[in-house]
């Protein structure tokens, strides 16, 4: 079951930050080699999300020092060592500090060793701009690892995705970056089934059927993809919203079966332009289905700059409906005569 | 040795399956060779998680991590220090001390005279041995890794010594030869050597037959690692994932 389904009807309503923590609290009982470092996890963590989780397992569940390439280091040791470590960092802009040992040690130890060592690790951070929260707090840093050989990363936008993938997460035995968006945990809720289930990597999910255009959107902008989509229904443009949950493994099938149904492809996204996820995803579909597309693909993303704190140019740098809407009727509105 | 030398050269049936080389030999099983970085410093923090694995498994093992002069002065030296230190890891932390890092001399890179006297800042025991005095630095690893088996928490250890030829194949000698002359009379395994011929416990002869014992199997295992073959092409994206 890899989107809720009527079969699972028992469950409940839960935040982005409780459907964590209740993941975590069950594959903890599940694995006593899973443990959680990082700063404040200890109490309600910096955004509640391993509440309570502490007090149940102190020595499982410890705070470390403001030391990213440590911390990072010593779960990826713990990770070799026989344990299942789960490392939050607060914001992701903080993954840059411990590039070096994500992108030249979790990433490669397994290559490097020819097979000898597996490092089952899961790096959980929160991405996403609009908080006014300055360019040091507010990145999306999705493509530097996207690019990075050896990791695995999840996207989930809603609290049944991210359950769903946490659990294949913490059962895989490689490096897993898990990013959530600071507004969906703050402003979502979704039902949760209490069953214990796992979605696949590289299984994408059609959040809208449509027929004449293809949005592929991630994290927060799947959100505002689905209220365009509403909008344009309104105007008889029938918009799928697909939302690839995880950028690797990609699931390229159902993106290229949608945009061979449609013809037209918009990609939204709220990273900076250049380089993004976005133009790996426009490339592939470029490459393997260029017959298909009646018009040219998209991309909606922010713009490339560091973030400004202030609110209004803050908002102005990054995609909103509208910007949606406009893509969607300039790629039904295309034709090569024009 | 042979799996080792194969795995210099790259083949098939070295301990990576030539995915490493030299500078990131891992040798698990027989050995216990969890990782070698070629990232100064690197594995600083990872021995700490390795030593903090031990603690969940409740053995008694323990960690040594080796580094030299140079990855004192990175950043994961005080972050991955720091940590063994605060949760008590038993990380038996040693510092290969031959004076240089590349080219560049410890004394200008460092204002402390040893590195040992970094163990202060993490509030745990800093040694300084003499790196070419294999009984010495034998005693005081056994004394360390003792304590650390009985949850001492992690030691820095720094053998002073020295570094007989250049960084890398790459890199020219820079240093006077008196300098080189005087080291090469400090070698570890000559000091030995007369240490053990004067007490009587080896003689000429037993020396030489285990020198020429050990060319051997040198010899054999460069002969097994030129016979070995190359890893499959087909294979060259296996490994990646587990």
């Amino acid at each position: 079951m890899f989107t809720p389904d009527d079969k699972m009807t028992t469950g409940e309503i839960k935040t982005f930050a409780g459907a964590i923590s209740e993941t975590l609290k069950e594959e903890m009982e599940r694995d006593e080699s899973i443990i959680i470092m990082g700063l404040d996890v200890s109490g309600r963590g910096a955004f509640g999300l391993e509440a309570g989780l502490h007090d149940r397992w102190p020595e499982r569940v410890r705070d470390t020092p403001i030391s990213e390439p440590g911390f990072v280091g010593t779960a990826i040791g713990a990770a070799v060592g026989g344990l299942h470590p789960y490392v939050t960092i607060t914001y992701c802009d903080f993954l840059l500090v411990s590039m070096d040992q994500i992108c030249n040690h979790a990433a490669k130890m397994r290559l490097l060793s020819g097979g000898q060592v597996k490092v089952p690790l899961v790096v959980q951070t929160s991405i996403g701009r609009g908080r006014s929260a300055g360019a040091q707090h507010s990145q999306t840093l999705l493509s530097p690892f996207m690019h990075m050989p050896g990791l695995k990363i999840m996207i989930p936008s809603t609290p049944f995705d991210t359950k769903g993938l946490l659990k294949t997460a913490l059962r895989d035995e490689n490096p897993v970056m898990f990013f959530t968006h600071l507004l969906l945990l703050r402003d979502v809720k979704g039902f949760i089934p209490e069953e214990d289930y796992t979605i696949p990597f590289g299984v994408a999910d059609v959040k809208r059927e449509g027929e004449d255009v293809t949005i592929v959107a991630m994290l927060y902008m799947v959100a505002k993809a689905l209220t365009a989509a509403d909008e344009l229904n309104k105007e008889g443009v029938s918009v799928e919203v697909i939302d690839p949950r995880t950028l690797v493994p990609l699931d390229e099938e159902t993106i290229l079966a949608s945009v061979k149904k449609t013809g037209r492809l918009v990609i939204v996204e709220d990273e900076c332009k250049r380089g993004g996820v976005g133009a790996e995803i426009a490339a592939i579909v470029a490459e393997k289905a260029i017959d298909c597309l009646d018009a040219p693909i998209q991309r909606i993303a922010t713009l490339d700059i560091p973030i400004p704190y202030n609110p209004l140019l803050e908002e102005s740098a990054i995609p909103d409906e509208n910007n949606i809407i406009a893509a969607v009727k300039q790629a039904i509105h295309f034709s090569r005569e024009s | 040795m042979d799996r080792t030398m194969a795995e210099l050269m790259g083949k098939e049936s070295g301990y990576c399956k030539g995915r490493s080389g030299s500078m990131h030999l891992a040798r698990v099983e027989d050995g216990g060779i969890y990782v070698s970085s070629s990232i100064v410093g690197a594995g600083i923090p990872i021995a700490a998680g390795l030593g903090l694995a031990i603690k969940f498994q409740r053995t008694d093992q323990v960690v040594v991590c080796f580094f030299g002069d140079g990855a004192s002065n990175q950043g994961t030296f005080h972050e991955g220090i720091n940590i063994a230190a605060i949760w008590s890891l038993p990380v038996l932390y040693v510092c290969e001390n031959n004076g240089y890092a590349v080219l560049t001399p410890a004394t200008y890179s460092m204002k402390v005279k040893n590195v040992s006297e970094r163990g202060a800042a993490y509030g745990i025991p800093g040694i300084t041995v003499d790196g070419t005095d294999v009984m010495e630095v034998y005693e005081a690893a056994d004394k360390a890794i003792q304590r650390l088996r009985v949850g001492g928490g992690p030691i820095l250890m720094e053998c002073m010594t020295n570094r007989f030829r250049p960084h890398s194949q790459g890199v020219k000698e820079h240093r006077p030869s008196s300098e080189i002359e005087q080291m090469n009379s400090q070698c570890p395994i000559n000091k030995l050597r007369s240490k053990l011929i004067d007490a009587k416990v080896l003689t000429q002869q037993a020396d030489d037959e285990i020198q020429s014992r050990v060319l051997e199997e040198i010899e054999d295992a460069v002969r097994f690692a030129k016979e070995s073959k190359d890893p499959d092409l087909e294979e060259v994206s296996s490994y990646v994932y587990a």
